[in-house]
C-alpha cells in the first residue's frame, strides 16, 4: 500500500472549488505518477488552470486534500512547495535581465554565488539561450521569454513543473519547435510535468498521460493512444482529433444499428435497444465500391491535406467525414467500409430524448386562452393552450424546441452551455439551468462554456395535466 | 523648427505664466530697491539659511512619514476588489475638496491645549505642548500631503501584475522578499513622483507652520510671504535660492530612479 503511494507524486482528493456562487471543480480526483509528463486537456472554463493553481497553492479548494509525496499540503503557501510553475503569461520579471529572472529563486535560497553562476549557465544551454545572460527580458521574442520562464522554474529543480498554456502566445511553427523542446528537456531533467492546454494536438504530441477536463470534473484519464481510440464518451472523442460521432442504438452485445443499418462491433454490456454515440474516426473508413458497402454515400466535398484527402460524404442526410489516401470525386457514389474494431460504442453524455418538466399555471385566461407558468424564477406565457390556475403540468419539449433567443430575450436566461457536438445532421447541445439540463437540436454551432438566454417552442410541446403523485 | 499652429496657445501661456514671472524674478533677485544690479538681497537672504534649512528638514520628515504611511496603504489598496479600490481612492480624495484652510484650522482645534487630545491626554496624566512646535507642523503637513503620495504609489502598483507577486512566491520568496525583490523595485517610479509631490510643495508652504507651529519663523514659505510685502527683490532671492535647490533635488531623485530602473 504505501509503496503504490510512493508512485504518486501528486494526490487530489475530492476537490472541490467555488468561486461567487459558480462551481468551479466538482469534486475531482487525480493521481499524478512521479516523472511522467501529464497534459491537463480541456475547453476554457473547464477548470483545469483552477487544478493547476490548486497544486502550486495559489488556491486552496473548499473542501477535498491535495497530497505531495505523500503528505497532505493544503495550507502550505507556494513558496513552500516543492513546486515551479510557468504561467500563462510567462510572468518574468521586468526590472531584471536574463541572468538574474532565472537566478531569483536561487539568491532566495542563499545558493552560493559560483554555484548559481554554474546552475544557470547550465539552464540557459538547456533551453538554448546561451550568452543571453546581460539582455533585458522584455527585448526577447515570445519563444524566448517563454524559454527563460522555463528556465527560471527548473532551475529551482522542482519535484514538478507546472506550466499553464505557456505556448499560447506563440506562432504555429514556434509552438511545435516548443513542444518537442519541452518534451526533451522534460526527460533530460527528469522532472514530473503538469502541463494544462485547451489544444489536443499539444497533448497527444508531448504527453505520457492526458487528463480529458470538461465542466468542473474529468472525463477520462489515459495515455493519447487509449483517449484517441477508446474515448468514453461523445465529448472526449468530439475534442480529441476529428470524428465521426453518431447517435446509434444498441441492439445487442456486438450489434449496433447507425443510420438504418446494422452493423457489428466489439462492444458489449450497453443492454438491448440502448441510445448510444457511436463515434468512428474519419481515417478509419475504407472507401469501397458501393455494392461491397451496406453504408452508401455521396462525395460532395474533397480538400487535399498533404497526406490524405478530406472528403465529405453524404449518407443519406447525414455528413461524414473520410480520411483516404485515394481520392474519389465529388458527386461520385462510394461504399465505407468499416472494420468492427474501429465502431467505438459510448454512452450517451445524457440520456433523454425529450426535455420534460413539470410546472405549476400561475395565472391563465379562458377568453385569450393562454396560461402563464413559473420555471426557475422566470414566469413563462404559453399562447393556444387553457387550463384552470393551479393546475399542474408535465411538459414536454422535443430537442428541436428549444433554441437559442436571438434577441437575447429568452424564456429561461442565462442557461449553461456544457457541450456541442455535431451528430452528422445537426449540432446537439448540452445546456444546463439552476435546476435541469436540457438537450436541444441546432443547425447553428454555439460556443462551449458560455451562457445564453434559452427559448422554447410551444407548439411542438406536449403538455399534460398531472397530479402532484405523478411527478417523477 | 516649425511651430504647429495648435502648440501657438501653448506657447504664449507658457510664455506668459512661466517664463516671464521667473525672468521678473531673477531680475529682482539682483537688484536692489532702486533697481541697480546688486547682490544685496542674496547677502540678505542668507540670514535666514536656519530657515530654510529647517523647512527643507521638516519637508524632509513629512515626506518620509508620508511614504511610510502611504506605501504599505497603497500595496493593500491595489489588491482589493475594483469597487472597493474605487471606493477607498474616493474616501482619500474627499478631505481635498475642503478648504486648504479649514483643513489646518481643524488641527488647531484638535490640538490646542484644552482641545480634545490635550484633555484626553491629560486625563491619562500625560501634560504637554502640542501645538506651537516643529511637531505640530509636520502633523499638519503629512494630514495635508498624504493623497499626493497615495496617489501615484497606488496608481504604480495597481499597474503591477499579480501574476509576478504569485510567480515569487513561487520561486520561494516569501510576503517580506516579495516586496524586497519584485514590489519595490518596479513601484520606484511611483515613489518618485509621490516624493516629488509631496517634498517640492511641503518645502515650500506657508500658513500651516503660521497656525501650527506658534510665532517662531518655521518654514521657509512664511517668511517669503512675510517679507515679500516690504521687500521684494530678498523676497525673490529666496525664492529663487529654493527654486535651486527643489531642481537640485529632482536631479539627484531621477538619478536615483534611472539607476534602480537599469539595476540588476
Amino acid at each position: 500500500m504505501k509503496q503504490a503511494k510512493n508512485d504518486m507524486i501528486v494526490s487530489l482528493k475530492d476537490i472541490y472549488v467555488e468561486f461567487d456562487g459558480e462551481m468551479i471543480l466538482n469534486h475531482i480526483n487525480l493521481d499524478i505518477k512521479d516523472k511522467e509528463f501529464v497534459t491537463i486537456l480541456g475547453p476554457s472554463g473547464c477548470g483545469k488552470t483552477t487544478t493547476l493553481r490548486i497544486i502550486g497553492g495559489f488556491l486552496e479548494p473548499e473542501c477535498g486534500e491535495v497530497f505531495f509525496k505523500g503528505e497532505k499540503i493544503n495550507g502550505v503557501p507556494p513558496h513552500k512547495r516543492n513546486v515551479n510553475t510557468v504561467f500563462q503569461k510567462y510572468s518574468l520579471f521586468p526590472h531584471l535581465n536574463v541572468f538574474d529572472n532565472i537566478a531569483f529563486g536561487l539568491k532566495i535560497k542563499k545558493t552560493p554565488k559560483d554555484e548559481i553562476k554554474k546552475r544557470v549557465k547550465e539552464m540557459l544551454s538547456i533551453v538554448d539561450l546561451k550568452g543571453y545572460e546581460k539582455r533585458s527580458v522584455s527585448k526577447l521574442s515570445g519563444g524566448q521569454q517563454q524559454r527563460v520562464a522555463i528556465a527560471r522554474a527548473l532551475v529551482c529543480d522542482p519535484a514538478v513543473l507546472l506550466l499553464d498554456e505557456p505556448l499560447g502566445a506563440l506562432d504555429l511553427k514556434l509552438r511545435k519547435n516548443m513542444q518537442d523542446e519541452l518534451k526533451l528537456i522534460q526527460q533530460k531533467t527528469d522532472t514530473t510535468f503538469i502541463y494544462v492546454t485547451h489544444d489536443q494536438e499539444e497533448a497527444l504530441t508531448m504527453s505520457d498521460t492526458i487528463v480529458v477536463m470538461n465542466n468542473g470534473s474529468i472525463e477520462q484519464i489515459g495515455s493519447p493512444a487509449d483517449i484517441y481510440n477508446e474515448p468514453v464518451n461523445a465529448f472526449v472523442a468530439d475534442f480529441i482529433g476529428d470524428a465521426n460521432i453518431l447517435n446509434a442504438t444498441m441492439l445487442g452485445d456486438c450489434r449496433v444499428k447507425l443510420l438504418g443499418v446494422e452493423l457489428e462491433c466489439v462492444d458489449k454490456g450497453f443492454g438491448v435497444n440502448t441510445p448510444v454515440d457511436v463515434v468512428i474516426r474519419p481515417e478509419d473508413i475504407e472507401v469501397v465500391p458501393p455494392e461491397q458497402a451496406k453504408l452508401v454515400g455521396e462525395v460532395v466535398d474533397v480538400v487535399f491535406k498533404g497526406v490524405h484527402y478530406e472528403m465529405t460524404v453524404m449518407v443519406g442526410k447525414c455528413e461524414w467525414i473520410i480520411h483516404s489516401t485515394e481520392m474519389s470525386p465529388v458527386g461520385s457514389k462510394i461504399g465505407m467500409k468499416i472494420i468492427p474494431f474501429n465502431i467505438q460504442i459510448m454512452n450517451k453524455l445524457f440520456l433523454a430524448e425529450e426535455n420534460t418538466f413539470f410546472a405549476e399555471v400561475v395565472s391563465s385566461s379562458e377568453s385569450e386562452n393562454y396560461i402563464e407558468i413559473t420555471l426557475e424564477d422566470s414566469t413563462i406565457r404559453i399562447d393556444g393552450v387553457y387550463y384552470e390556475e393551479g393546475a399542474r403540468l408535465m411538459i414536454q419539449l422535443p430537442p428541436k424546441a428549444l433554441s437559442i433567443a436571438g434577441d437575447g430575450v429568452g424564456d429561461l436566461n442565462d442557461v449553461y452551455i456544457e457541450s456541442v457536438i455535431f451528430k452528422g445532421e445537426h449540432n446537439e447541445i448540452i445546456l444546463e439551468s439552476d435546476k435541469q439540463k436540457w438537450l436541444m437540436q441546432s443547425d447553428v454551432d454555439e460556443q462551449v462554456a458560455t451562457y445564453v438566454p434559452l427559448k422554447f417552442d410551444f407548439n411542438q410541446a406536449v403538455i399534460k395535466p398531472v397530479e402532484a403523485k405523478d411527478e417523477t | 523648427m516649425r511651430l504647429k499652429r495648435p502648440t501657438i496657445p501653448y506657447i504664449i501661456w507658457m510664455a506668459v505664466f512661466t517664463v516671464i514671472p521667473i525672468v521678473l524674478i531673477l531680475l529682482y533677485s539682483f537688484t536692489d530697491r532702486s533697481g541697480n544690479f546688486s547682490f544685496e538681497p542674496f547677502i540678505k537672504a542668507v540670514g535666514y539659511t536656519n530657515v530654510f534649512l529647517n523647512s527643507l528638514w521638516i519637508a524632509f520628515i513629512s515626506t518620509v512619514i508620508c511614504l511610510a504611511l502611504s506605501y504599505p496603504l497603497a500595496y493593500f489598496m491595489s489588491r482589493l476588489k475594483r469597487s472597493t479600490q474605487n471606493l477607498i481612492t474616493m474616501l482619500i480624495m474627499i478631505p481635498m475638496w475642503m478648504n486648504f484652510l479649514l483643513r489646518i484650522y481643524a488641527w488647531v482645534t484638535l490640538l490646542q491645549n484644552n482641545g480634545p487630545i490635550d484633555t484626553m491626554l491629560s486625563l491619562l496624566g500625560i501634560h504637554t505642548q502640542l501645538i506651537g512646535n516643529q511637531g505640530a507642523v509636520i502633523v499638519g503637513m503629512v494630514y495635508e500631503y498624504l493623497p499626493f503620495m497615495v496617489l501615484p504609489l497606488y496608481t504604480v502598483m495597481s499597474k503591477i501584475d499579480y501574476q509576478l507577486i504569485e510567480a515569487s512566491g513561487d520561486l520561494g520568496a516569501n510576503m517580506f522578499v516579495t516586496m524586497r525583490k519584485v514590489v519595490v523595485p518596479l513601484s520606484v517610479p511611483g515613489i518618485i513622483s509621490g516624493v516629488t509631490m509631496v517634498f517640492v510643495p511641503s518645502a515650500s508652504t506657508f500658513l500651516v507652520a503660521q497656525y501650527l507651529g506658534g510665532t517662531k519663523d518655521i518654514m521657509i514659505g512664511d517668511v517669503i510671504d512675510k517679507i515679500f510685502w516690504s521687500d521684494q527683490n530678498t523676497g525673490s532671492a529666496i525664492a529663487l535660492i529654493l527654486m535651486v535647490a527643489i531642481l537640485f533635488f529632482l536631479i539627484i531623485l531621477n538619478f536615483f530612479g534611472d539607476e534602480e530602473a537599469i539595476a540588476t
